[in-house]
């Protein structure tokens, strides 16, 4: 068994799964994934709780296997959120320096990104993350770490994520009910990139684009800070959707199309192909057509690649994605994703894998786990570096904070 | 009355009516009442709707059905038959001699003649009230003529004028399309604001055995449902009161079409279900009228039970609906509404560019419709005596433009500027049948709207496409 504060868990409660997985925090501080456990999804649409006893049910058979692959009791999760109604902005928040030395101490700091988060949004809604991006002192821009520097006026500029309190209280709460502690919650397509992404790709400017059963969530990466992130309520329900209304056939078979049928790209290849439908007794019953199927599923990608573009293209920040484009997620799967979104997006595009950590290799390998990964990666972020230090410093340091000296 | 008195008697109505233009001094300056109306004014502003037209006077009865509060009702028509089976308190019969009792056979210009003819008696019967609203169905005779003259002698006793006009079907022909759009063109220059409703959208709410007195009473139900809406918001004093002069402001200058819908809802979640309804609204396509809206006029008519939560509810939903939303939100009680709740939305079409009146035929019936005082008195004079020369037989061809003129001005009231979002959602009409189609698994779920599409519905549904 290992002492449970240095296992970190993330959970992501997905559309078509629901997903748990553990990471150890070894020495130097970078997680080791040694646990996954998963369970289709029941209760959730568009990435948002519908039936909450019933994805209660799917978390605590994900974290029951989690819990055995990895050997170890899980009390706190860090919980993956999305949905329609997150969304992204910039903001800058501005904090004037009053003492007497005019020097920039860590509370200023915090306080400047207090008043960035002050901002008149709906009563209801509530801020999941405030990144900070860049410190500007006395209208020097671009700096990282004001601290100890001399100024008059320390300005800030973070990036915003903001939801619907309700809904997100709605995934609390359902996880607080199996008697687990949610640590923090954080967007997923924040999650995604932190898997995918290595420094050096974040610094050249790259997007990941999560798509997911219920949602699509993108993240904008540009000199190593995050400037924009979206979401669109669509994702692989929709194709499995459009499918059953297009090919008139019950949505469970629909899905089972795509998975066995689907490509991202309409060739030649398809064009008067058919595939026949039997039923329980192995005997013909419907005859539809293999174009048909993937013109579907290729108007729906293609349009969710078109929104992307178009909404990155009007942030601007086109011209910043150097190192390209990441595709993760269950969507990152369809035969040939990548080749459609190249030809829309017009970056080169790859599919993501966790390369950013260490573990087990079945885990890091999928594109679907990015998420839940990168929780993990997030939560090892957050929690603060604990080494063990020797008797004789620690007595010291006590009696130092007790005398209140820095 | 005989045309020979009735220059004279302009004249001298003009010369007093030209010096004060600012509506409001004009109201409290007390005048004679009018020998027509027998109603005293007695809201604060004083509403009178004029239904103009063989289509006015049916909307004037649907909202007469439907009740219409303390608005004074108004039917205008050449034509005697309609105006016999009217039930509004106050008629008005315009005949010209040349017309022998039967109407106006579709001529937007006998229409004017008639109403130039008895230009006092309108004028008469405007006097008194603060706000005119002239319903009128465009395209024929009667509405499309006497229109634009009514809205002058509105306006020249002070009154703010707002239009509600509806055009024609596509399928009545080019000729009442281009007499619509003529008509429009002029009222757009003589009123204060113009709400314009194609029936074309009706379309949307009929099966195809609907037959056509019924699709026709759709959509005189529907407008009516909008104008009584917007009667409420303008005629009862509010806690939040839209003045007519602001909604007008908003509305000047619009080109293209307008929305006016109007919901209702009763129950606890009443907030909830009206602004569900309104999103769903026929006449909005489906939020589609919203994403390209640019100001939006909300109107709330609720118990002493409304609550601010409620409105911000409603206008929340709306507001995430529009790209850059420029609001205005009234807010009415009545004791008699409890547990219920009406809102009412008007959306104009956002600026695109200026309409290009550089064209000779269009200034032509601007300056035809405008006031006398832009022009003075004796030119006025001249003008408003050159329709009787066209009293002949002769039925005049229907006014002329260039007809890339036409398309463009079609374009432009159709909102089609070439943008590619407007063509697909051109394409859909075609897949009407298709539509009754469900959003599957999503059908329970809170629409998906992204720039006025549901991303819920099908790509391939909403591109058009259809799967052989």
């Amino acid at each position: 068994m290992f002492d449970s504060s240095s296992i970190i868990v993330g959970l992501e409660l997905g559309t078509s799964k629901v997903c748990a997985v553990v990471g150890e925090v070894g020495e130097q501080g970078m997680p080791n994934i040694i646990g996954l456990g998963q369970c289709p999804s029941h209760g959730v649409r568009k990435g948002e709780i519908v039936n909450a006893s019933q994805t209660e049910e799917d978390i605590r058979n994900a974290i029951v296997e989690a819990e055995q692959m990895a050997n170890a009791e899980i009390r706190s999760v860090f919980l993956g959120v999305s949905g329609g109604h997150v969304r992204g902005f910039n903001n800058r928040g501005v904090h004037p320096i009053v003492s007497a030395d005019r020097e920039i101490t860590e509370e200023d700091l915090q306080d400047a990104i207090k008043n960035a988060k002050a901002i008149n949004l709906p009563a209801q809604n509530h801020v999941i993350h405030a990144i900070r991006q860049h410190f500007i002192v006395d209208d020097q821009d671009g700096l990282t770490n004001p601290v100890g520097m001399l100024g008059s006026r320390l300005e800030v500029d973070v990036h915003v994520v903001h939801g619907s309190l309700n809904r997100l209280q709605n995934a609390i709460r359902t996880v607080k009910g199996l008697q687990l502690e949610v640590e923090d919650i954080v967007f997923n397509g924040l999650a995604s990139s932190l898997a995918v992404l290595q420094r050096d790709q974040k610094e050249l400017g790259a997007l990941v684009i999560d798509l997911g059963g219920g949602t699509t969530d993108y993240v904008v990466y540009a000199g190593g800070i995050i400037k924009h992130t979206g979401v669109l309520a669509v994702g692989g329900d929709h194709i499995s959707n459009d499918l059953a209304i297009g090919l008139k056939v019950p949505l469970g078979r629909a899905e089972q199309l795509k998975l066995e049928y689907g490509c991202a790209i309409l060739d030649d290849s398809a064009k008067g192909q058919t595939i026949d439908i039997t039923n329980d007794f192995g005997l013909p019953m419907k005859t539809i057509s293999l174009e048909n199927l993937r013109r579907i599923m290729w108007l729906r990608l293609e349009e969710t690649f078109e929104l992307i573009r178009r909404d990155i293209e009007e942030a601007g920040l086109f011209d910043y994605l150097r190192a390209g484009v990441y595709l993760t997620g269950g969507g990152a799967r369809i035969p040939q994703v990548a080749q459609l979104a190249e030809s829309v997006l017009g970056l080169p595009v790859f599919v993501g894998r966790s390369h950013s950590l260490s573990g087990l290799k079945s885990a890091l390998d999928q594109p679907e786990f990015a998420t839940a990964i990168g929780l993990v990666r997030f939560g090892a972020n957050r929690r603060p570096k604990q080494k063990r230090k020797p008797l004789v410093q620690e007595v010291a340091e006590t009696f130092r904070h007790l005398l209140g000296r820095r | 009355m005989s045309p020979l008195q009735a220059p004279g008697k302009q004249s001298g109505l003009l010369s007093a009516a030209t010096v004060p233009k600012d509506p409001h001094m004009n109201a409290i300056s007390p005048e004679p009442p009018a020998p027509t109306i027998t109603n005293e004014p007695r809201a604060v502003s004083t509403l009178r709707v004029f239904g103009v037209g063989n289509a006015g006077v049916n909307i004037i009865e649907s909202l007469l059905h439907k009740g219409a509060g303390s608005t004074d009702l108004v039917a205008v028509n050449a034509d005697g038959a309609s105006l016999a089976a009217s039930a509004a308190p106050v008629k008005l019969h315009l005949e010209p001699k040349l017309l022998r009792g039967l109407g106006t056979g579709g001529d937007p210009e006998r229409g004017r003649c008639a109403a130039e003819e008895n230009f006092t008696q309108l004028t008469d019967a405007c006097r008194g009230a603060e706000v005119v609203v002239i319903v009128a169905g465009l395209g024929g005779g009667a509405g499309t003529g006497i229109s634009p003259v009514l809205a002058r002698a509105a306006k020249e006793t002070g009154a703010m004028v707002l239009v509600c006009s509806v055009t024609p079907f596509e399928c009545e022909g080019t000729r009442r399309q281009r007499q619509a759009q003529f008509g429009l063109e002029q009222l757009r220059a003589v009123a204060d604001g113009v709400i314009c409703l194609p029936n074309q959208k009706v379309f949307k709410l009929i099966d195809q055995h609907t037959s056509l007195l019924d699709t026709f009473k759709a959509a005189n139900e529907l407008l009516a449902d909008g104008l009584r809406g917007l009667l409420c918001l303008l005629g009862r004093q509010g806690l939040m009161p839209v003045h007519p002069g602001e909604l007008c402001a908003l509305l000047r200058g619009r080109v293209g079409e307008s929305a006016l819908a109007s919901v209702e809802a009763h129950g606890p979640n009443r907030a909830r279900d009206a602004a569900e309804k309104l999103l769903a609204h026929p006449l909005l396509d489906g939020g589609q009228a919203l994403a390209s809206a640019g100001p939006v006029v909300l109107g709330f008519y609720g118990g002493t039970d409304l609550s601010m939560a409620d409105i911000q509810r409603v206008v929340e939903q709306i507001n995430r609906q529009c790209e850059n939303p420029q609001m205005l939100v009234g807010a009415t009680v009545d004791e008699a509404f409890r547990d219920r709740l009406t809102v009412t939305l008007i959306a104009a079409r956002r600026e695109e560019r200026a309409v290009g009146t550089e064209n000779g035929a269009v200034t032509d019936a601007a300056s035809r419709a405008r006031p006398a005082s832009a022009i003075g008195d004796d030119t006025e004079f001249l003008s408003m005596t050159a329709p009787t020369r066209s009293r002949t037989r002769l039925v005049p061809p229907a006014p002329t433009l260039p007809l890339e003129q036409v398309e463009q001005a079609f374009a432009r009231q159709n909102g089609t500027g070439g943008r590619p979002r407007k063509v697909t959602s051109r394409l859909r009409q075609g897949t009407l049948p298709l539509d009754v189609v469900s959003r599957g698994r999503f059908d329970k779920t809170e629409p998906n709207i992204h720039r006025g599409e549901d991303l819920d519905t099908p790509t391939y549904l909403r591109r058009g496409l259809v799967l052989n």
